[in-house]
């Protein structure tokens, strides 16, 4: 760049008429008019309260018919002796322990696959090479069910830590390999041609282009492949475990104990959820820039 | 003027397609003078674009010879600049960062370029705003910045201000005009308004379509800065429209319009 751009700048201001029309309509003062906060607190909570009149009517005939003696206990608990079977397990810090043992597995699991997913995707994504190479044997192996091959992880590996981890890894990989794929694949080729135009170097077309432009779609796979991982983890417990919210259950199922059977699943749901709602927080901040239907 | 700057002889271009050939150029010839401010013109589907893209570097496989500055374009680089028909803007940028693209903004002067240049395209107030929140003139004209950030010395521009109101229009045309006359880039500039194309251009280059060829090159000899109102000018303007008319009819008659 020469001293042209000056020159363009001085142009700028020679050019600039008295009137302005620019055709822009001036700016708000405060650059962003964000709503008030009650507002927001206030819709937000109304959303939810539609979602939670479902739930809280089942809850409630559901609670109404145990009292009355209509369910049996051990078939259908009711709502309060479950919440008195979680008050116990959490007193005693057994759920504590569980639980940090299911989601230390299942974190190490999802990182694992996911790395390794995220990996295999950009390279075959950005090279057509690997693509031929890699991806008809991985598109193979996606269409194995991956709980399939949980048996034979367990033959291979044994009951311990490494079999639950290779079941939960060996489903976290796919999710987020497809769509760091698809994602890299789908970048527009107009854009492309802005970055060439721009004389951008092949690591400015990853870093400024390929990685932003895919990131929706990856952020997407590691979202799925992190429901994968929960899904895989409640498997690897149900198989064989010593502890974890699986091997709760199973010690519940053994000892008829149905309201800690409820305990587990409700706590499987409840981290799940929030687990994944974090991620979506991640995702909506980084793209805010998107502009997509919000219902 | 006077060196030649770009130099096209007997360029022919087709595209492979499911219905057959399309014949998009056919034996185009055209010399640009260093300086020289071409407009092209002509209906819809005439290879406007086709012709751009060629010298830009974007599009190959044509027959014929290209030569930028003595030399056969070897692919796209900043050397040319583009300013795309749609603002093909990044949408993960803002209007600033966009405008930078991959030069860095916390470089001063490089930031003092792009504020500039946000005030020469009229968007103050919109450094920090997205795409998405942008109208299509707006966007465009970001564009616009982008392109001239770099300095190109020759400057390819498919139908820039085809998203822009009227007023806004007759400010960038004036905009442009200074960038030209102060920094002498080269220039060739395609538009579908014959207004435009006789206000901007030391000569006008007339398309015709299927197969896309060179109907008519007019100069225009009128001294800038041109006055839109002047006899002189809608003598011009008129002697353009009758060349384009016939084309037209040309186009009526294959029933696409411009
Ligand atoms: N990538 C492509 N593949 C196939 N055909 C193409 C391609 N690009 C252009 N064409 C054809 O080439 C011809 C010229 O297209 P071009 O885009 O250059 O027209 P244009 O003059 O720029 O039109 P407009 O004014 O509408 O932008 C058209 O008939 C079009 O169908
Ligand atoms: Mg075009």
């Amino acid at each position: 760049m020469s001293e042209g751009i000056e020159v363009i700048i001085k142009t700028a201001k020679a050019v600039r008429e008295a009137h302005d029309y620019s055709g822009t309509a001036p700016k708000v003062a405060s650059n962003k008019v964000k709503k008030t906060a009650p507002i927001r607190l206030k819709s937000l909570l109304s959303d939810w309260g539609t979602g939670a009149i479902i739930p809280l009517a089942v809850l409630t005939v559901w609670q109404l018919a145990g009292s009355a003696g209509l369910i049996s206990p051990q078939f259908l608990p009711a709502p309060l002796s479950i919440l008195s079977a979680f008050a116990a397990l959490t007193a005693s810090g057994e759920l504590t322990h569980h639980l940090g043992v299911s989601i230390g597995r299942a974190g190490t699991g999802f990182v694992i696959g996911g790395i390794f997913g995220l990996l295999f995707g950009v390279l075959t994504g950005l090279f057509r090479k690997a693509e031929y190479l890699l991806d008809p044997s991985i598109q193979v192996l996606r269409l194995v069910p991956h709980l399939a091959i949980a048996p034979l992880i367990i033959l291979w590996f044994g009951f311990g830590e490494v079999s639950k981890v290779a079941i939960i890894l060996s489903g976290s990989f796919f999710p987020l390999y497809i769509n760091t794929f698809m994602g890299i694949r789908g970048v527009d080729n107009k854009l492309f041609e802005v970055a060439r135009v721009l004389g951008f170097s092949p690591l400015q077309k990853l870093r400024r282009l390929i990685l932003p432009a895919a990131l929706p779609s990856m952020l997407l796979g590691l979202r799925l492949s992190m429901a994968v991982a929960w899904i895989g983890l409640v498997v690897a417990e149900l198989i064989g475990s010593q502890s974890g919210v699986g091997f709760l259950i199973n010690e519940a199922k053994q000892n008829s104990n149905t309201e800690v059977i409820f305990v587990g699943i409700i706590i499987f749901a409840v981290v799940g959820k929030l687990i994944d709602s974090l991620f979506r927080i991640i995702e909506r901040k980084l793209l805010h820039w998107r502009d997509s239907y919000q219902g | 003027m006077g060196e030649v700057m770009l130099s096209i002889t007997q360029l022919n271009k087709s595209f492979d397609t499911a219905g057959g050939q399309v014949k998009a150029l056919h034996e185009v010839d055209l010399e640009v003078q260093e300086g020289e401010f071409i407009t092209v013109i002509g209906p819809s589907g005439c290879g406007k674009s086709t012709l751009l893209r060629i010298v830009a570097g974007l599009d190959t496989g044509y027959s014929g010879s290209v030569t930028l500055e003595g030399a056969n374009i070897a692919g796209p680089g900043i050397d040319k600049g583009f300013i795309f028909q749609e603002h093909r803007l990044f949408p993960w940028l803002t209007v600033e960062k966009n405008i930078a693209s991959d030069l860095p903004l916390n470089r001063p002067d490089i930031r003092q370029k792009v504020d500039e240049l946000i005030e020469l395209v009229k968007l103050n107030g919109f450094e920090k705003s997205y795409p998405r929140e942008l109208s299509g003139g707006m966007a465009q004209r970001v564009a616009i910045a982008r392109a001239l950030l770099r300095n190109p010395k020759i400057l390819l521009l498919d139908e820039p201000f085809g998203a822009l109101d009227a007023f806004t229009r007759a400010h960038m045309q004036t905009v442009l005009l200074d960038i030209w006359r102060r920094n002498k880039t080269t220039m060739i500039f395609v538009t579908h308004d014959i207004d435009e194309a006789v206000f901007l251009g030391n000569r006008v280059v007339i398309l015709e379509p299927r197969p896309g060829k060179i109907r008519k090159i007019v100069p225009v000899d009128l001294p800038y800065p041109r006055k839109k109102t002047t006899n002189s000018f809608q003598e011009m303007r008129l002697r353009v429209l009758n060349y384009f008319e016939k084309v037209d009819e040309l186009e009526l008659t294959d029933g696409a319009g411009i």
